[in-house]
């Protein structure tokens, strides 16, 4: 992990990017699928849902937005739920940044347009810097390809599975990022931060406006994380 | 500010929306590419990548029902003794549907 060339993540690595996050996408399809079934409901045309499941690719903003589709459009309301809900992205591309370093900024920019919670996360988790890029970008794309599938078979079909929770799949997003989170982690230092986290989220549930938990808990977490003392070793770059 | 959604109004609402997402998920980099790291700054964001995760997961758990908080439990429970995390989600899957079995 020296020179700038060892960070260049290859075919291969989006390939085995795009594999390990295979089985996760697999339910991403369900995701999708209730997405267009809502969106048609909604008054949106198939071929809309599909352009918007393609270029803005953020489920949780999508769902929450899906109201506000009618005759006329409040542009206010839409550009601000979408910034509070996927403002998370700017944290979660701030902490990736040191696999980004080395990238000339072209491809840089363009490595982040598939970021999401579940490539992200799991990018994180650990690996070499091409590594972690080939799960962004493929991992991504792997998420991309059964969001649009699913979104199609939702906009084809318009009803599949109508109860997902009857399933447990709802919990599965949580679970897989509940998963990546524990991952690795055999230190107790990062309990402080992360009980910071989950109270101030919970605060800002019971008291902000909608949607600021998630950056109002990561924000908590990482200041007490700054104000703890060095942990010693940190994992190099 | 509001589009009518005729004459192109949806479209051009989407390709606003996809625009400012984009900018969520690139500006975090643009940023960090023009502030200086020191180890503060780093201690700070390696917090933070793992509380964005417990920020987004706490309220599945508060607000979920019983066969969520369960699959949460058993995920982290898995995950803490196997270190493999398809088990991990598998368990926690089940937990719930299991759950959802046996409460409903």
């Amino acid at each position: 992990m020296s020179g700038a060339d060892a960070s260049r993540p290859t075919p291969g690595h989006l390939v085995d990017g795009f594999r390990r996050m295979a089985p996760l996408s697999l339910f991403v399809i369900v995701f999708g699928l209730a997405f267009g079934v809502a969106a048609l409901q909604q008054g949106l045309s198939a071929a809309e849902t599909l352009l918007m499941s393609g270029l803005v690719f953020a489920g949780a903003a999508q769902f929450a937005t899906l109201e506000l589709w009618g005759d006329t459009i409040p542009l206010l309301p839409l550009v601000a739920i979408t910034l509070a809900i996927n403002a998370r992205h700017l944290l979660m591309g701030a902490a990736f940044y040191p696999h980004l370093r080395d990238l000339p900024s072209g491809r840089r920019y363009a490595s982040l347009i598939l970021l999401s919670d579940a490539n992200w996360a799991m990018a994180m988790t650990g690996g070499t810097t091409a590594a972690r890029l080939g799960i962004l970008v493929g991992g991504g794309l792997a998420l991309w390809s059964t969001w649009m599938l699913g979104t199609g078979l939702g906009v084809a079909f318009g009803s599949g599975i109508s109860e997902p929770e009857r399933f447990g799949l709802d919990a599965i997003m949580g679970c897989f990022l509940l998963a990546m989170l524990v991952g690795d982690k055999r230190d107790l230092g990062v309990l402080l931060p992360w009980g910071a986290a989950a109270l101030a989220a919970l605060a800002a549930m019971a008291w902000l406006p909608p949607h600021a938990h998630v950056i109002v808990g990561a924000l908590a977490g990482g200041v007490v994380g700054l104000l703890l003392p060095p942990a010693g070793k940190e994992t190099a770059p | 500010m509001t589009l009518t959604a005729a004459n192109g109004g949806v479209l051009l609402a989407i390709v606003l929306m996809a625009l400012v997402t984009y900018l969520t998920r690139a500006g975090g980099v643009f940023v960090m590419a023009r502030v200086p790291i020191g180890p503060r700054v780093e201690r700070f964001i390696n917090a933070m990548a793992g509380s964005v995760l417990v920020a987004v997961i706490t309220p599945m758990a508060v607000n979920g029902d019983g066969g969520a908080r369960l699959a949460l439990f058993a995920t982290a429970g898995v995950m803490l003794v196997l270190r493999k995390p398809l088990p991990a989600i598998a368990a926690g899957i089940l937990t719930a549907a299991l759950w959802r079995l046996v409460a409903a």
